[in-house]
């Protein structure tokens, strides 16, 4: 069985769109959509619907601090063009977009897995695992063989070793890794509507959990289409800009 | 895990022999099933009193294995078993003589040494050239086939910069054989290709003179020793080493990776041609440094900080290799002068381009008569002499041109040969416009084409105008 899972998608319709046809044809056959479905892209309404329809079918779907904020439920200042995008984001969505991001949970356990958007020590503070000491206390919360999360928008794959430290990976892009079940793992899938690594291509992950196997990708995207619809919606320049350079 | 025996089956496997015992794994060959290739099985050991390392080597040589792309230079991996329940892989049987073989009947005359070590030199490039770091690099990993060609075995302490390295946070203690350890693998760093490059310097030394440069380290103190202290020159120890080996040995031992040869290839490369080896300090030491130098690099050595990792799928600065083919007797002056346009460009592209200016001679009838009235010799000069004179007003550094006079029937043969020998990137072949001449050498220049294992550029004289 072969798990496709989606971080901080961010209302990128054209990216989300490329790595589902992506994870279709090499075979996945759940979903898991990791938080920050929303925020700084054009297309929120298309892509909430789009993750509603895996919802329905039994994808996991948990919460982002990006959802929290258009749903009032997360008010810790964000950047000015960020909380631009998410007071032009609620005036699209209507109650029943709303309600759906409302009843999201922030975390979601199944069997060995774990899935959250940010840390699962305090899955409601969203804190960024942005290094080994962060990774260790989110996997020891976790108490699961992997965790995957977002939030943090490059890739990254944590190993807790027999010394009881995690020690950081950098994937390559559809290289399968062995992921024993031995050992605790924690991937950060990468962001597939907004990319921060100079790379422009959308990340997700593909994870066969019978074989034990992780495999990041990039996938290429019309993000040309993308930022013209974020200009054209009158969004900051800045979020158009980004995408264009992968930054 | 300890009740495998001849006999035993796992997963359809029967084992046969046991060949070796390690402290980390025991391999058998197996009797059955009946197959295209010769089977082994290595099984880690496991259990209690065993080390940990042993199951994370275990996953790692499996993951390398796996990973690698098939190739005459490593065991093909055919099975493997779960890590949780049964681990066991189940490769290639590579049969031949180990390189220990020649380490017990060492020290061996400077051809054979070269001949030996340039092959194990091309199976680790091909190994770099993949991302891979060996990392344990040692007389009895290396085995070679029947055709001369060197296989590496054991991967258990090897680092792939696709995966995660499992082997990393076991450092405690440095993994890997001390005697043939690099100074940065001593410091902790598994990523360096470079590392492998010092033990291939290690096996060269122990094959001239039949000693280990540095000993048998019994501490880490001992084993830091080697940030600091260069071995006695091979010169000393056993006089008839010529310079160039004992150049090419102290380059690869180099302290700080920089310093090294940037790739296996290049050490390849000097090793087939001692002739073009450029002889520095390195070559004509005869003795160790003084006790002042010895104290300045002890004081430096304690604040050593190991050279950076090169990125990945980017080999080391690996300094490209241009052949440019000269059929001198029979190429005129515009086409000789648009090769050395074309060699221009190229070398101005990267300043470390290393240039081969090559041409080939019909073999002569007495080989071994070298007087210097030996019309051959004297035709071979010559020829050096016309290579030469054509490199003059490239005006490049002289380190980055060598010259070679190949003596073969079969010119393009040769030139393929050469290129696969020498890792060669790039071919300059020169084609004149027109005549019967142009057949003859547009025959030589399509099979270069077809044949040679790297990319091959025609050069044509300007049109007249």
């Amino acid at each position: 069985m072969k798990l496709a899972l989606f971080a901080d998608l961010h209302s990128n319709l054209e990216a989300i769109t490329a790595c589902l046809v992506h994870a279709r044809a090499l075979g996945a056959e759940r979903y898991a959509f990791l938080g920050d479905l929303v925020g700084y892209g054009a297309d929120p309404v298309a892509v909430l619907e789009l993750v509603q329809r895996y919802a329905t079918d039994g994808a996991v779907v948990v919460l982002g601090n990006h959802d929290a904020a258009v749903i009032g439920r997360y008010t810790d200042p964000l950047n000015a063009s960020a909380q631009a995008a998410i007071a032009w984001t609620q005036a699209q969505l209507g109650a029943s977009h709303r309600a759906f991001l409302d009843a999201l949970p922030l975390t979601v356990r199944d069997d060995n897995v774990l899935f959250v958007h940010a840390s699962a020590a305090a899955p409601d503070r969203w804190i960024y695992v942005t290094g080994p000491v962060q990774a260790e206390q989110s996997i020891r919360a976790a108490g699961a063989h992997y965790v995957f999360c977002g939030h943090v928008h490059e890739q990254r794959l944590y190993y807790m070793g027999a010394a009881g430290h995690p020690l950081p990976f950098r994937p390559v892009s559809g290289t399968p890794i062995p992921t024993g079940k031995h050992r605790r793992w924690l991937a950060i899938v990468g962001s597939a509507g907004q990319p921060r690594d100079r790379n422009l291509a959308a990340c997700y992950v593909l994870a066969d959990l019978d074989r034990a196997r992780l495999t990041f990708f990039r996938v290429p995207y019309d993000y040309r289409l993308a930022a013209q619809k974020i200009r054209a919606a009158g969004l900051p320049e800045r979020l158009a800009w980004r995408l264009e350079r992968g930054v | 895990m300890t009740s495998w025996q001849p006999g035993s089956e796992i997963d359809g496997f029967r084992l046969g022999e046991l060949m070796r015992a390690g402290t980390m794994a025991m391999i058998y060959r197996l009797i059955g099933p009946d197959g295209p290739l010769p089977l082994v099985m290595k099984i880690p050991r496991l259990g209690h009193g065993e080390r940990a390392a042993n199951v994370i080597s275990f996953e790692v040589e499996r993951t390398v294995l796996g990973a690698l792309a098939q190739s005459s230079h490593i065991p093909t991996l055919v099975a493997y078993g779960d890590v949780e329940t049964s681990p066991y892989l189940v490769m290639e049987y590579v049969q031949g003589h180990t390189l220990s073989d020649w380490v017990a009947r060492a020290p061996l005359a400077a051809d054979e040494i070269a001949r030996a070590c340039s092959a194990l030199a091309l199976a680790l490039d091909e190994l770099h050239r993949q991302d891979v770091v060996h990392l344990d690099v040692k007389p009895s990993n290396v085995i070679y086939r029947a055709s001369g060609e060197a296989v590496l075995i054991d991967f258990g302490l090897a680092h792939h910069a696709h995966f995660p390295d499992l082997l990393a946070e076991e450092l405690h203690v440095p993994v890997g054989n001390w005697p043939y350890m690099a100074p940065e693998q001593v410091l902790g760093v598994r990523c360096d290709p470079r590392s492998d490059i010092f033990a291939l310097g290690v096996i060269l030394y122990r094959l001239a003179t039949g000693r280990l440069p540095f000993g048998l380290p019994a501490s880490m103190r001992e084993l830091r020793q080697r940030l600091y202290r260069d071995a006695v020159p091979p010169r000393v120890l056993v006089p008839a080493t010529p310079q160039w080996l004992q150049e090419i040995i102290f380059h690869c031992l180099e302290v700080d990776a920089r310093e090294r040869y940037a790739s296996a290839a290049e050490v390849a490369f000097d090793l087939a041609n001692p002739a073009q080896v450029a002889i520095t300090e390195r070559g004509s030491r005869t003795r160790r440094s003084g006790l002042g130098t010895r104290l300045r690099r002890w004081a430096r050595a304690k604040r050593f900080e190991p050279a950076p990792c090169p990125p990945p799928k980017t080999p080391p600065e690996a300094a490209p290799v241009f052949v440019v083919a000269l059929a001198m007797s029979h190429a005129s002056e515009p086409l000789l002068e648009a090769l050395r346009i074309a060699t221009r460009r190229l070398a101005a592209a990267d300043s470390r381009s290393r240039i081969a200016c090559v041409t080939v001679v019909p073999r002569s009838a007495g080989l071994s008569d070298l007087r210097d009235e030996d019309p051959a010799t004297n035709r071979h000069i010559k020829r050096l002499v016309e290579l030469r004179r054509w490199a003059k007003p490239l005006e490049l550094p002289e380190e980055c041109l060598t010259y070679h006079v190949l003596e073969s029937d079969k010119p393009a043969q040769a030139l393929i040969d050469y290129a696969r020998m020498n890792d060669v990137d790039q071919v300059l072949l020169g084609s004149p416009r027109g005549g019967a001449l142009s057949r003859w050498l547009t025959g030589i220049c399509a099979q270069v084409i077809a044949e040679a294992p790297c990319s091959v550029t025609v050069v044509r004289p300007p049109a007249d105008s």
